[in-house]
């Protein structure tokens, strides 16, 4: 049976670049000197089910760079190598080598193969140092238990993989094959579950087998062969009944093979036996495998599409439901109420189908803390919390890079030198803090740090240096922070390579902007700072607040929205007998009339008769005087510009439960307009 | 699929025949590619878009797509009809620069499908001014009818195209005394403007 290997590339990528990281949030925990044996097991089983895939999908480079890295790893995990920072060093160094192959060959572009042979051939230098001195000695001891001239083992393997072994690139012969160079097998085939022909499947594995493995082997290195196969079958390996008792069954690596294990191998048959189901476990747990598919995002976004339809027809026939009449009109409510339940859980589950865990962006922050701090010579704590927030994959992958910048900027401004720390009578160490959480329907990401804070004096200046502040203007704290925001702006008395050019905030702030959310900033002298960014659980959806003007109905975020208030004529200034203004906690907003923006005819001009929606964008406020506030929402948004254009104002539309279409309304363009006609 | 219909379009002359729906407006018969068409439905209130051009009645929520409704009477300066419940709207698809559009066009009525031999169908005579035929495929008469055959990729797609960029621009410079000015705020396409300044 030949099975046609390209399919399972992707897959093979995708778990690789998983299980990566994985070894690589291992190595980040890893304690130099005291290296607990657990996370080594997971950084091997990563580097072996690594190499294991690439040989069979015949990517030699990779195989090869991995069975070096292997060997050291199995030095490491044997405890005749310690683990030194250089070690440490290296294996980090390897992850990315690894992470850059496999993306070049996903890509089929060619590898870098100098960084490979330059790492690898480092590698292999570690290993030849550390070792050769050692080797004699170290070697001799476990070897020994085998060595002795007594006739070898006889190792009964049962091997019964679970149907879909072939459909995830195992191929038991291959096993077989790789056991049989290294020692003398005999298999027997067991095929009492294989189904007539006619409902074979040609890719589902129905065959189990018993094999007896006689030679110079351990069970750990029969385990290996099969490490790779681990979690598609169940694997019993034990020693063949035939054998004497009274011998240690599994010789190790470790030169004391009986402390190694948990339970002591008194008889030989209760080891092996007793550890199966422990060891499987631990790998599934570390690779994150647990029953879950993979999808293609195009197929979940189909889905919320036709789900969003359904809400749509939904709405219209509860509407329709309402008006009528007759004996059996009762029944028919009944069913559109339990209609609408179902869609909204519907509708829930679909979304929760795009949501993923934060912890996706966060895993990338231990690494680079760790070397820039390195670089910079800070000593700095990370710490994560609230991993496990889920938000929906098109926000996650956009809130990496600002809070990327976020977490550079604390590190690079925020965080003094141990030194000053000192000076200020704070621990050495400053701390970085990460942290996610649900608020109402929002996300907030919270990035702080204990370090100086916000120079608010040295911004001011700056600002003032650049003309964006006059110089007499007094500014509150939350407008000088605001400052940061400025394109072109930075305070950095230096020009690091991290940062300190002054393209990082405003693209932060763009960046949260274009994810329908905001960023705001507290700051306390010599305490640290807080950067907030609230986000929304999803792209697709947005709470919105329907207000009427005239016969049209918009949609305004409802995140945009501080207040709504009714004014008296009184209380609103005219500026040149046209701009409106009127006093808002201290501050003086103008106000826009959205029936003159967007040319429709209002129910009233009077403003007392309307009202007005103070909203926020781009860090200024302004007044949308409407007719009315209807109700709060939540609304599909649809894109204008698919068979439209874009309209300035506007950020996209929604279809209302009567089927008509209501434009949302993007209030930093609305803001924007306002400023260019108020300037004309 | 849409690249025959395309050749279908452009390389008329070469076919037989083809067949065309024909509607009426203001007293007009007119034709467009039965290709083109995706459905015709019955007039329903649309939502205006703000800045838009006039003969740009709104957007209507077509099966969950928001398509923007046209009216040809204003696209021709035919004066404004009565929209009530027999107005009819044609769903059809417009190949613009920046890709396949659906589109809606209100029209007074519609006709009929007619088999046109392509031997049939004569080119429009140069008479309008500027370029004004530049939309129309050819004439064709069907038993003693006129029918204009449009190219609504011409018609509308440019159209479109237009209010997609100048949306905005075409609001503001309809009011007196707001114009262009390049000593608008630096933030935003001011920039542009000022080095033409």
């Amino acid at each position: 049976m030949t099975v046609d290997l390209t399919q399972f590339h992707e897959a093979f990528f995708e778990e690789s670049f998983e299980a990566l990281d994985a070894m690589e949030a291992a190595l980040l925990k890893l304690d130099v000197g005291a290296p607990e044996p657990e996370l080594i097991n997971t950084i091997f089983r990563v580097a072996h089910s690594i190499k294991g895939g690439s040989a069979t999908f015949g990517f030699s480079e990779i195989a090869s760079f991995t069975h070096s890295l292997e060997t050291l790893l199995d030095e490491l995990r044997s405890g005749t190598m310690p683990v030194t920072p250089e070690v440490s060093d290296l294996l980090l160094k390897s992850v990315d080598v690894l992470r850059a192959m496999l993306r070049a060959m996903q890509a089929t572009r060619p590898i870098d193969a100098q960084r490979v042979s330059d790492l690898q051939f480092d590698l292999e230098v570690v290993i030849a140092r550390k070792n050769a001195p050692l080797a004699a000695p170290a070697r001799e001891a476990p070897a020994t238990p085998c060595a002795a001239d007594e006739t070898p083992p006889v190792w009964q393997v049962r091997f019964r993989p679970y149907r879909e072994l072939l459909a995830r690139g195992n191929d038991p012969l291959r096993l077989f094959r790789e056991l049989g160079g290294l020692a003398e097998v005999r298999v027997q085939i067991d095929a009492q579950n294989l189904p007539p022909l006619a409902d074979i499947q040609p890719q589902d594995c129905h065959l189990a087998w018993t094999l007896e493995v006689a030679g110079r082997i351990s069970e750990e290195e029969i385990r290996q062969v099969f490490d790779w196969a681990e979690g598609d079958c169940e694997l019993l390996i034990q020693r063949a009944p035939a054998e004497p008792p009274g011998r240690a069954p599994a010789p190790t690596a470790a030169p004391n093979p009986a402390p190694a294990r948990d339970d002591t191998p008194a008889t030989p048959a209760s080891t092996p036996v007793g550890e199966p189901p422990a060891k499987p476990e631990s790998t599934l747990s570390a690779l994150g495998d647990s029953g879950s598919i993979r999808v293609s995002v195009e197929k979940i976004d189909e889905l919320m599409n036709t789900v969003g339809e359904l809400v749509i027809t939904q709405a219209m026939l509860s509407q329709l439901g309402g008006q009528f009449e007759g004996p059996r009109a009762e029944q028919l409510r009944a069913g559109l109420v339990q209609l609408e339940r179902n869609m909204r859980e519907l509708q829930e589950s679909v979304m929760r189908v795009r949501m993923l865990p934060i912890s996706f962006v966060f895993s990338r922050f231990p690494r680079m803390v760790r070397d820039l701090a390195h670089r910079l010579g800070k000593q700095i704590e990370l710490k994560l919390s609230g991993e496990q927030t889920e938000l929906d994959k098109t926000v996650l992958e956009k809130i990496g890079d600002p809070l990327v910048h976020l977490v550079r900027n604390c590190i690079d401004h925020g965080i003094e030198s141990p030194e000053r720390r000192a000076a200020a009578g704070k621990s050495a160490a400053g701390t970085v803090h990460l942290d996610a959480s649900h608020r109402g329907g929002n996300i907030a990401v919270e990035v702080s740090d204990d370090g100086g804070g916000l120079d608010k004096s040295r911004i001011l200046a700056k600002a003032r240096d650049r003309g964006l502040v006059g110089p007499n203007d007094v500014l509150s704290d939350a407008d000088i922070y605001e400052l940061i925001f400025l394109p072109g702006f930075s305070t950095a008395e230096k020009t690091t390579d991290l940062s300190g050019r002054g393209v990082g905030m405003d693209v932060v702030r763009r960046n949260v902007k274009e994810l329908g959310g905001k960023i705001e900033v507290g700051s306390e002298s010599g305490r640290g700072s807080r950067f907030t960014i609230t986000l929304p659980l999803t792209l697709a959806i947005v709470d919105g607040q329907s207000v009427a003007v005239g016969k049209e109905i918009y949609i305004v975020p409802l995140i945009s929205i501080v207040e709504s208030l009714q004014l008296k004529d009184a209380q609103v200034t005219r500026l040149s007998g046209q701009e409106e203004v009127f006093s808002f906690r201290g501050d003086y907003l103008s106000i826009i009339r959205m029936h003159s923006l967007f040319g429709v005819d209002p129910r009233t001009r009077a403003l007392h008769e309307g009202l007005v929606v103070v909203v926020e964008g781009d860090g200024r406020r302004v007044g949308l005087f409407v007719d009315d506030l209807l109700g709060q929402q939540q609304v599909v948004i649809k894109s204008l510009e698919a068979n439209y254009g874009h309209i300035d104002g506007v950020s996209g539309a929604t279809i209302l439960g009567d089927g008509s279409v209501a434009l949302i309304l993007d209030v930093p363009g609305l803001i924007h307009i306002a400023s260019m006609r108020a300037a004309a | 699929m849409p690249a025959s219909m395309n050749n279908h379009l452009e390389a008329a002359v070469s076919e037989e025949s083809r067949q065309v729906l024909t509607f009426v407006l203001g007293g007009e018969t007119y034709g467009v590619d039965i290709l083109r068409v995706q459905e015709i439905r019955g007039w329903s209130a649309v939502t205006k878009i703000p800045h838009a051009p006039a003969h740009v009645l709104g957007v209507l929520n077509l099966r969950g797509s928001i398509v923007p409704i046209v009216d040809l009477r204003m696209r021709f300066a035919l004066g404004r009809a009565e929209y009530t419940g027999i107005t009819v709207i044609i769903v059809m698809s417009v190949v613009t620069p920046a890709g396949r559009r659906d589109i809606g066009v209100v029209v007074d009525g519609v006709s009929d499908v007619v088999d046109l031999d392509c031997t049939e169908i004569k080119p429009a005579p140069e008479l309008g001014a500027g370029g004004a035929t530049d939309y129309i495929l050819g004439l064709a008469s069907i038993t003693d009818r006129m029918v204009v055959l449009l190219d609504i990729d011409r018609l509308i797609g440019r159209d479109l195209s237009a209010m997609a960029g100048a949306a905005g621009e075409t609001h503001d410079a309809a009011r007196p005394g707001v114009t262009a000015d390049p000593a608008a705020p630096p933030p935003g396409p001011g920039a542009p403007a000022a080095d033409a300044a």
